[in-house]
């Protein structure tokens, strides 16, 4: 198997709807686990995912999912699950005819759509009274699952999830991301986009980071970390002597703040250098003045890198 | 030429045969199975109702026979083929893409593993199913309801005698119609996001076309129509003296002339679908 044929490749990849910039000269290249993208509203997260799954084409540049192009649908679109944002369903349609329908498209016959459309439907947890309901009476929260559960029926290899997350209560997120995590792990693709970083930071293998319709960064979110090299690190050491060990790393001129843990048994340090703290920590570790207890980096989630690179608050955008 | 047989060959056609009926059968039952379709369904059988109201009050003399076939043939003519079929398929066939992008849904099915061509031409498929179900009923049933009223004599014309050439050739005409109009509403539908200006402009090109020179008649789905009605309706008044004379031309030159338009219209409507893009916001 060749490269292509397990990556989602977007090459020097422009999209502009007339004078409007959708995204600009986008070069990627997604390996399979969970992608999340990040980015303020208007940033290019749905245009880019348009764009992967055909909706809209580029005005520059080529896109491929698995080495295949959406213009061989049939092909592409048994690969590769969609939920899209748009809030709208066909009408006069309950949820299983709707996954149902959806499954019929494939040439498969009725037992089998039947057999697979009940299955997402227990995946994404809507229960079978409310699967044969008219979907125009789902609350918001049933319309996401339904959308997702109709995403996933077929067993694609790629699931593009725009926003997946919006309108679940609190549970529903969980297993959201408890499913998206498993089909991480089973070697799907999980291209998601959210405005909910604090939950998608946790299942994420790595992160996109989209402005303006630039792409600023991608990676492994530590990776990407570590590039803000213009904004300190900040770290929480949990230790029995907080005010001591706040003197020491002051004594070198990479620390630029302390700050005491609420609790009086730890300490926030922000640092230039991670590699001269962890080996000044290391010393004063060895040297046995202060217990270290525990260290943990504090801000290289998705929530700290989107404030240091765009400039606000993902929950809140 | 093998290499193009070759490839067609190769190409999924029992896949897309399945895919094609899926659609069509989803999208009949979203024509005509809907509290939105009531118009249309008014347009079709308002000169069945019509005729209905005459049976009952009118007296049927056998003499007016023939002014009956030609009120019905006016009817055809001037009612159906130039407002009812027209009105209709704008109904229909405009919305079958543009109406799912209003009411955003159409990337559902982009998003399907169904070539974007198959999608249209079942859609085109399942509105011509719909339209020519709907106005062939209401057009048959005006037809028995015109002439059930003569008793014995009637039925004789309905059965054994010109009547039944008449309805047969009336019910080409109104599929031709059908398949004529919708396509051109189709492309209008996938040209611009308000239809409705361009089908008022072609209402308006098919109404005056009966005056225009006789090339220009050529342009006109309506014309190719009128060299198949089985009754001509005369021109009367101001329209006798504009309506140019043309020369007569063959019901199967008429057909194929308007199958061959169908044809290249629609081949056109599968390069826009082919196209398409879903930008919801904007449209």
């Amino acid at each position: 198997m060749n490269a292509a044929a397990d990556t989602i490749r977007f090459e020097n990849v422009s999209k502009f709807y007339g004078e409007v910039l959708g995204v600009n000269r986008v070069s990627l290249t997604l390996s399979p686990g969970i992608t999340t993208l990040v980015g303020p509203n208007g940033s290019g997260k749905t245009t880019l995912m348009n764009l992967m799954t055909g909706l809209v084409q580029p005005s520059r540049g080529k896109i491929s999912v698995l080495g295949l192009e959406p213009s061989n649908a049939t092909e592409f679109f048994c690969n590769v699950g969609y939920c899209a944002q748009f809030d709208s369903f066909p009408r006069g349609l309950t949820g299983f005819q709707f996954v149902l329908d959806s499954l019929m498209l494939f040439g498969m016959s009725e037992m089998d759509a039947q057999g697979l459309a009940a299955e997402a439907l227990e995946r994404v947890q809507l229960d079978a009274a409310a699967a044969h309901r008219n979907i125009a009476g789902y609350s918001k929260g049933m319309r996401q699952k339904i959308r997702l559960a109709q995403a996933v029926a077929h067993h694609p290899r790629v699931l593009v999830l725009d926003e997946p997350l919006n309108g679940l209560d609190p549970m529903a997120r969980a297993e959201s991301l408890a499913l998206f995590q498993e089909l991480g792990r089973q070697g799907m693709h999980v291209v998601i986009s959210s405005h909910i970083l604090d939950e998608v930071d946790r299942v994420s293998d790595r992160v996109v980071l989209i402005t303006g319709g630039y792409l600023i960064a991608q990676g492994n979110i530590h990776e990407v970390r570590q590039e803000v090299r213009d904004k300190p690190m900040q770290l929480l050491i949990r230790c029995d002597k907080p005010d001591l060990l706040a003197s020491k790393m002051f004594a070198v001129n990479h620390c630029v703040e302390a700050r005491l843990h609420g609790d009086g048994r730890g300490i926030f340090l922000r640092t230039g250098d991670v590699d001269q703290f962890y080996r000044i920590l290391n010393e004063i570790a060895i040297e046995g003045a202060v217990k270290i207890e525990a260290v943990a980096p504090f801000d290289d989630n998705a929530n700290a890198i989107y404030q240091y690179l765009i400039g606000s608050d993902g929950s809140t955008a | 030429m093998t290499d193009l047989i070759g490839t067609l060959r190769q190409q999924p056609w029992s896949l897309w045969w399945v895919q094609f009926r899926r659609f069509a059968r989803i999208e009949i039952r979203r024509n005509l199975i809907t509290k939105r379709a009531w118009w249309i369904y008014f347009l079709a059988f308002v000169p069945a109702a019509i005729i209905a109201l005459h049976l009952v009050i009118d007296r049927h003399q056998p003499s007016s026979m023939n002014e009956d076939t030609n009120v019905l043939a006016g009817i055809v003519q001037l009612y159906y083929v130039r407002l009812g079929i027209f009105f209709g398929c704008l109904g229909i066939f405009s919305r079958l893409i543009r109406g799912e992008m209003i009411e955003r849904s159409l990337h559902y099915y982009l998003l399907s593993p169904v070539r974007r061509e198959v999608i249209l031409l079942a859609k085109f498929f399942a509105g011509s199913v719909s339209a020519v179900t709907l106005f062939g009923l209401a057009m048959t049933l005006g037809f028995v309801l015109m002439y059930i009223g003569y008793g014995g004599a009637g039925q004789d014309y309905m059965l054994h005698g010109p009547g039944l050439g008449q309805v047969q050739a009336y019910l080409l005409i109104m599929v031709l119609a059908c398949l004529g109009y919708g396509s051109i509403f189709l492309m209008l539908s996938l040209m611009f996001r308000n239809p409705m200006p361009g089908a008022l402009l072609l209402w308006g090109w098919e109404a005056i076309n009966p005056v225009m020179p006789s090339l220009l008649q050529k342009f006109s789905v309506a014309s190719y129509l009128r060299h198949l009605m089985p009754v001509s309706v005369p021109a009367e008044g101001i329209f006798a003296l504009l309506t140019v004379e043309t020369e007569p031309v063959a019901a199967w030159v008429a057909v194929v002339g308007l199958l061959a338009l169908i044809s290249v219209v629609l081949v056109y409507c599968c390069y826009r679908m082919r196209r398409l893009e879903i930008r919801y916001t904007t449209d």
